[in-house]
């Protein structure tokens, strides 16, 4: 089929509807400017408000950031707010296991700086920040690019660049408001809702970074090219950052609905579990994960999500246990320590399964964490305490043998090297969060 | 018109003063942290959730409408 193409945008022989990558350059050399133009032409502004979000309703276009919220919803209702907006493209992903919006950011930053200037001018906003993390090259690739688009006059609003700090949290949309206003990344009591009012109490439209780069090329190409992959219900393609269990991976492109056992090469390459969604995802077992596919439909049944689109295969010599005690104790870590019920149960969570995986628990122990869990599931102002209650309980389902072996003193696991990616350095600081 | 009660966890500091007011809607964890119903407050109640709003030590407590 023929991409629709918008008169702005020159038609190229690279964006045939049904070909992947659309987003990553398909050399996986950054794209500059020039390269950018040629493939995609200016940034193609509609003239006014609103103007876009009819046809990015028809896209189905969901948010890339963890969420899936449609992005036309999040567009109109910030639009409708009194007062003027200020949109955020938000690339601070604290997920120690995602690097696609890094990636995405490094390679294709015109697509997303198109993105939210698009998305700026349909909601109206007057401000625009890009939410990034303090990596020195990639701050100085994106100031570079920047730079280019205002000599080639691009950009109507000029983008605002500020860093996140290095935590988990960063990038949850009330921590990203108060960092915006130049305080700390801490979450905030919400409501009031972000796009109600949120940097300085303005309606604030926060878009992850892919989700900005999506919107960039359906405004070009249109609605029916970009649900020409992916399934009815969920359109489009996105990045995935894959880890398979032979240790190889990396950020991958794909359309929604592919099978996860090809994602992960189960069959050549199988799998203990499968954790989909990252830290604040949940555990499959392999039996799960090889039936369905990357999709919201196959994965809510199971309580699992797309989320950020982290897929990790672990390999048939580890234990599941000590994989998860490693990553429960980094979220205790990482709690901002600012509600009650979070900072005192995250921390006794991750002592008891650490416990757990040293094989020296209590034999209370699976009760504790049932009991803890309930205790701190919804009780936070942010979702970081329900997010570590639901990979904790899939951890506790999935290996439910593992702990049982390790309550008898034993561990199936031919090794304890950790598998799963925990940043070294975690927590630098605990009062670093600016 | 019914009315619920709700916590601002970032505020609370676990003083517990609204569970000891409130006890038909408001528990506490182990911790000492309140556990609020998700029930709407009863008519002979009222007067009670509103002394626990008024009286937080935190101003962590605040009763919102139902829509």
């Amino acid at each position: 089929m023929t991409p629709a193409v918008r008169d702005t945008a020159p038609a190229r022989a690279n964006v045939g509807a049904a070909k992947l990558p659309r987003l990553l350059p398909a050399s996986r050399q950054p794209m500059e400017l020039e390269d950018h133009l040629k493939a995609h032409g200016k940034t193609p502004y509609r003239g006014g408000p609103r103007m876009l979000i009819h046809t990015i309703e028809s896209a189905d276009l969901t948010g890339r950031g963890g969420a899936a919220f449609p992005t036309h919803r999040k567009l109109t209702a910030v639009a409708d707010q009194k007062g003027v907006p200020v949109v955020v493209g938000n690339g601070a992903e604290g997920e120690p296991a995602s690097d696609k919006d890094k990636v995405l950011l490094w390679s294709s930053p015109h697509l997303v700086l198109d993105g939210l200037q698009l998305a700026a001018e349909s909601v109206g906003g007057s401000q625009v920040h890009l939410y990034v993390h303090r990596h020195p090259e990639l701050l100085r690739r994106l100031r570079s690019a920047l730079a280019d688009r205002a000599t080639a006059g691009l950009d109507r609003i000029a983008v605002d660049l500020v860093t996140a700090p290095p935590r988990f949290l960063a990038g949850e949309e009330s921590a990203l408001a108060s960092r915006v206003e130049g305080g700390a990344a801490l979450p905030r009591f919400t409501p009031p809702r972000i796009y109600e009012r949120g940097v300085h109490g303005a309606p604030t439209l926060v878009q992850n970074v892919e989700t900005l780069a999506h919107l960039a090329l359906i405004s070009r190409y249109g609605p029916a090219w970009f649900r020409a992959i992916g399934t009815e219900a969920e359109p489009g393609s996105m990045l995935a950052t894959v880890r398979l269990a032979n240790g190889t991976g990396g950020v991958t492109e794909t359309a929604m609905g592919t099978p996860i056992a090809e994602l992960l090469k189960l069959t050549q390459h199988p799998a203990k579990a499968v954790l989909v969604g990252g830290y604040h995802g949940a555990w499959l077992s392999p039996e799960q994960a090889g039936q369905i596919t990357l999709s919201n439909a196959d994965l809510r049944p199971l309580g699992a999500a797309v989320g950020a689109g982290v897929l990790a295969a672990l390999p048939t010599d580890r234990c599941g246990i000590v994989e998860s005690a490693r990553v429960v104790r980094y979220l205790a870590l990482e709690s901002a320590g600012q509600c009650g019920p979070c900072l005192n149960g995250l921390p006794r969570i991750a002592a008891t399964l650490t416990q757990l995986a040293d094989h020296r628990s209590a034999p209370s122990a699976r009760t504790d964490l049932q009991r803890w869990s309930t205790l701190v599931d919804r009780r936070g102002a942010c979702h970081h305490p329900d997010g570590t209650v639901r990979f904790l309980r899939s951890a506790l389902t999935v290996f439910a043998d593992e702990v049982a072996l390790h309550e008898a003193g034993r561990c199936s696991a031919g090794t304890t090297e950790p598998f799963l990616p925990i940043p070294a350095a975690a927590p630098a600081y605990e009062e670093d969060w600016s | 018109m019914s009315e619920r009660l709700r916590v601002n966890p970032i505020l609370c500091s676990g003083h517990g003063l609204c569970a000891e007011l409130v006890p038909e809607q408001i528990s506490v964890d182990e911790w000492g942290y309140p556990i609020l119903s998700d029930e709407p407050v009863l008519p002979r109640l009222q007067k009670l959730a509103r002394r626990a709003v008024t009286d937080c030590p935190a101003l962590a407590l605040t009763l919102v409408r139902d829509p």
